[in-house]
């Protein structure tokens, strides 16, 4: 790698081929900008990877079942190695699915690839997301970048959903009349929307082929547009960081992307492909041969659909059925418009609008790259709790039949339990998370105050017992006084000097009362005036207790309560004030 | 709240410090020391790593190797077994090679590659002021060749034109796509006055006699494999034959003539969202839709005893020929399945 050494051949053909595609690209401006790219590190960081790599896989798998499977409703009598369907009526699409499990040689093995990577992809993206509300990484700029991730999950669903539904068996084809119903509740073009999902009456015979046609050409095309511009997003705003000492919203910490992430990413995707691999290998999904072809009378009991879909299965599940109403002759359905509609509408639309009615109510202009810690975002971290309490109790009423006959309840009992919940369950979780988060908030205080116990106890010559505590190194103490502690607004008085009513105090106040609720219950980082406060009342009672009678390995290290001492390696602003 | 753990005596302590010689935050004490590795101290150890990123690359390529045995040497065959077993072999294969790689690369980067942290400076989003000024004045120049704002008729006519010529492509699409757009077919099934109760699927009737007292029935219209759409009849027409005995059945005085020595013919499609209605408790008369159980009440009109479905299940009315098989006095009176719309609109 030395200018004076002669070039191996290897050498020459990298440096013939590199400048070949920089005369015709300038590739080299690219390399020299994104080559050396610093990236931070941490492990949740990785959730977000593992949903773009089980992408990769669902899409790699699916390109291989789309050689065999054949998206037709036409009848065809079974006849293949699965005896207990033999001579059975079905469509086309399950036919070629019972062949591809039993006939393609590791045709199973991609189906089942296939869908235990979209399971992960969604879980992947649920996780990830949770990562990004939490720590606050939605905060500017990176506010549109929280909406293509937010249309990303409900494309997942989409994907999801279309296609769980292909393989045309009896499991699917009952989800199908499901979303049949649904769409049919829709007050005025319900009708319509029916008819133009399945082209005629459900099932009939347009379905399958269209459902194809969504699921491996418009849902994932248009989902690589949007991971591309997820993505792009990411190396265009750098990516966030978690607060620690050194990393400031000026900079970015981390290592570059050549190499250490090109090997890291790299070797992750294997890796995640690997791990699914391996649960397609150990762990069966949907059967389908066991459930038959798709047929509008059977039914099993305790089907459930995949996990991403449960919530809206136990939404509906939920819903009493009196809140049918007919209005002249025509008939609103709430008892399904309000649980498959209403009830996913809310929760979406909290969730993509959280970002910009945050920033509204904090009124925050700057640009944020360091992450926040959850508890010093108390309002925030309960109000993401209660939602996902609301959707988990959704998700576990979805399954309210598999927990009665576990746990042999009674299933109206369950069900009318949920029906509670779901209204009890996400105030309880807001209050709980938001008292922990004060509590650990405090916990950081008064260990940036008091340093950590040490569990040696000390006596003094005077006879008082004290337990040395062991001051923060400075490292340890930023990460726990870094933060902001945002108050709530402050506003004019609603009247002027001179008791004229202000213009715009009423909308000043609503504002005011909106920061409050996010921001009044508050524990403030501790300042260095505190801690010099703490540090020197310590001092004092040393002194009251008669320093010189104090053992002398004590004057540098005691601490305990009050007995803080700072570090020697210290630069503490009670130094100066001594 | 924020100030308890320092309480009052604390602040009175400020009061000592001169004003202003603290800052109100704590600096940043910068970036930590960075620890070195065993590998980074200790060549034996830098070799070892080495060695083992090489084996889990070796083991990589031996599962590769041993996926394509398995391809060749074992057959998904003829039954659950040798899939399972074709399957668990060619998926093991694959992972091993796809987790060695995965796992080498990352113990490479983790154990062997330079693991100083750097950082780079970040910028503001923003433009800078003038680069905004400049891209105002780009666009402004753009405007003013177009003369865009000045040719009001031009700028309707653009707009209408791009407004309109979407039609062409979605009126042809809303026409076709929903087939016949005919959805009277909601109202009505392959029932008609006559046709026989059949079993599902056998298609075998079903004599009046032959159904004991608390015996169910899954039914299918006779003569549903020969209709052009046999799933499209069958989505709509599947009907729950119950027995009871007289004396437990509540019937309204209309409905007195629809059962048949206490054989009550429901529709098997729930009114919640049209899942198959398909579990019947014989002790209480029950019928269970195990989707989103919606219970219904067989002995008493098929009304709604739990659940998010609102009406009752529609009633079949049924009686029997001269050779006493059970046969349909009609089509159901009402659509079946999920409420929609226009659905009590004549």
């Amino acid at each position: 790698m030395t200018t004076t050494a002669t070039p191996t051949p290897v050498e020459k053909l990298a440096a013939g081929t590199a400048d070949y595609l920089d005369q015709r690209t300038g590739i080299g401006t690219a390399v020299k900008t994104f080559a050396r790219k610093i990236f931070p590190d941490h492990w949740s960081f990785l959730l977000g990877e593992i949903a773009l790599f089980s992408f990769i896989t669902i899409l790699i798998s699916g390109v291989f079942l789309t050689m065999f499977f054949v998206p037709s409703m036409n009848e065809v009598t079974y006849d293949g190695p699965w005896q207990a369907l033999q001579g059975a009526q079905m469509s086309e699409a399950f036919a070629s699915t019972l062949h591809l499990s039993f006939e393609v040689r590791g045709g199973l093995l991609m189906r089942q690839i296939h869908h235990w990577a979209a399971l992960i992809f969604m879980a992947a993206i649920v996780t990830h997301m949770m990562r990004v509300f939490f720590t606050g990484a939605f905060r500017k700029p990176r506010e549109v970048n929280w909406v293509v991730g937010f249309l990303l999950l409900i494309l997942g669903l989409a994907a999801g959903f279309s296609g769980y539904s292909l393989p045309d068996d009896v499991l699917s084809g009952n989800g199908l009349r499901i979303t049949d119903g649904v769409v049919r509740a829709i007050p005025i073009i319900g009708s319509y929307t029916s008819y133009f999902i399945f082209g005629g009456e459900f099932p009939g015979q347009d379905l399958i082929p269209r459902l194809f046609t969504v699921h491996i050409l418009l849902v994932p095309g248009i989902i690589l547009a949007l991971i591309g511009l997820h993505l792009f997003f990411v190396v265009l705003h750098k990516h966030t960081q978690y607060p620690g000492s050194g990393r400031s919203n000026k900079n970015v910490v981390g290592y570059p992307l050549f190499p250490i992430y090109v090997a890291k990413a790299g070797g992750y995707f294997f890796t995640v492909f690997g791990v699914i691999a391996l649960m397609a290998a150990t762990m069966q999904i949907n059967p389908v041969w066991n459930y038959g072809p798709y047929d509008p009378s059977p039914i099993s009991a305790g089907a459930q659909p995949d996990w991403y879909m449960l919530f809206l299965e136990g939404s509906l599940r939920l819903m009493p059925g009196f809140t049918e109403v007919v209005i002249g002759q025509y008939t609103l359905s709430l008892n399904v418009i309000i649980p498959a509609m209403v009830v996913p509408g809310i929760l979406f639309t909290l969730l993509a609008a959280y970002p910009f009615v945050e920033a509204a109510v904090t009124g925050d202009r700057s640009e944020h790259h360091v992450l926040d810690r959850p508890r010093n975002r108390p309002f925030r971290t309960a109000f993401g709790v209660s939602l996902l309490t609301a959707f988990f109790i959704l998700v576990l009423a979805g399954s309210n039949d598999l927990i009665a006959t576990h746990f042999h309840l009674s299933i109206n009992d369950i069900t009318w339990a949920f029906r509670v919940l779901i209204f009890l369950g996400p105030w309880f979780a807001f209050w709980v998370t938001k008292r922990i988060c004060l509590g650990l908030q405090r916990k950081d205080r008064e260990l940036v105050l008091h340093g950590h116990e040490t569990g040696r106890i000390v006596r003094f010559a005077n006879g008082e017992y004290i337990e040395v505590h062991k001051p923060l190194d400075a490292h340890e103490r930023w990460l726990r006084v870094q933060h902001d502690a945002i108050r709530p607004l402050e506003i004019e008085p609603a009247e002027d000097s001179r008791g004229v009513r202000r213009k715009g105090y009423a909308l000043d106040r609503m504002r005011q009362r909106l920061s409050q609720t996010f921001y009044e219950d508050r524990v403030e980082p501790v300042t260095p005036a505190e801690l010099a406060a703490s540090h020197s009342h310590g001092e004092h009672d040393a002194v009251e207790a008669g320093p010189q009678h104090a053992p002398a390995e004590l004057t540098g290290a005691v601490g305990g309560g009050q007995h803080l001492v700072d570090p020697q390696d210290e630069t503490a602003p009670d130094g100066r004030n001594r | 709240m924020s100030n308890h753990d320092t309480g009052h005596e604390a602040s009175n302590e400020l009061v000592t410090h001169a004003p202003g010689t603290l800052p109100d935050k704590f600096e940043d004490p910068g970036h930590p020391e960075h620890h070195d590795r065993l590998g980074d101290l200790d060549p034996k150890a830098n070799k070892k790593a080495e060695r083992q990123v090489v084996v889990l690359f070796a083991i990589s390529v031996l599962a590769t190797i041993g996926f394509l045995v398995a391809y060749f040497a074992v057959p998904p065959g003829e039954s659950v077994e040798s899939m399972r077993l074709s399957n668990l072999l060619l998926g093991i294969g694959l992972a091993l090679s796809l987790l060695g790689i995965g796992f080498a690369a990352v113990h490479w980067a983790k154990a062997l590659m330079n693991d100083h942290e750097k950082s780079e400076e970040r910028h503001l989003q923003r433009s800078d002021d003038d680069t905004r000024a400049a891209a105002v004045e780009v666009l402004k120049e753009g405007a003013a060749d177009s003369a865009i704002g000045r040719r009001g008729v031009l700028q309707g006519a653009m707009i209408s034109a791009l407004a309109l010529f979407p039609l062409a492509i979605i009126v042809p699409l809303i026409g076709n796509v929903g087939g016949d757009w005919n959805f009277s077919k909601f109202r009505h099934t392959m029932w008609k006055k006559g046709t026989r109760l059949t079993t599902d699927p056998t298609g075998r009737p079903i004599k009046a006699a032959d159904v004991t007292i608390g015996s169910v029935f899954h039914i299918i219209p006779e003569g549903l494999e020969e209709e052009p759409h046999p799933l499209d009849e069958k989505a709509k027409a599947v009907v729950l034959l119950v027995r009871l005995d007289p004396s437990e059945l509540k019937e309204s005085e209309e409905k007195k003539s629809w059962s048949y020595n206490g054989i009550v013919a429901y529709s098997k499609i729930c009114t919640h969202v049209g899942c198959p209605v398909a579990l019947y408790e014989q002790q209480t008369h029950h019928l269970l839709c195990p989707c989103h159980q919606s219970t219904f009440d067989v002995s008493d009109g098929a009304k709604v005893v739990f659940g998010p479905a609102k009406r009752p299940l529609p009633q079949l009315p049924i009686t029997v020929d001269d050779e006493g098989y059970l046969i349909a006095q009609s089509d159901f009176n009402e659509p079946v399945g999920p409420s929609y719309w226009e659905r009590l609109v004549k």
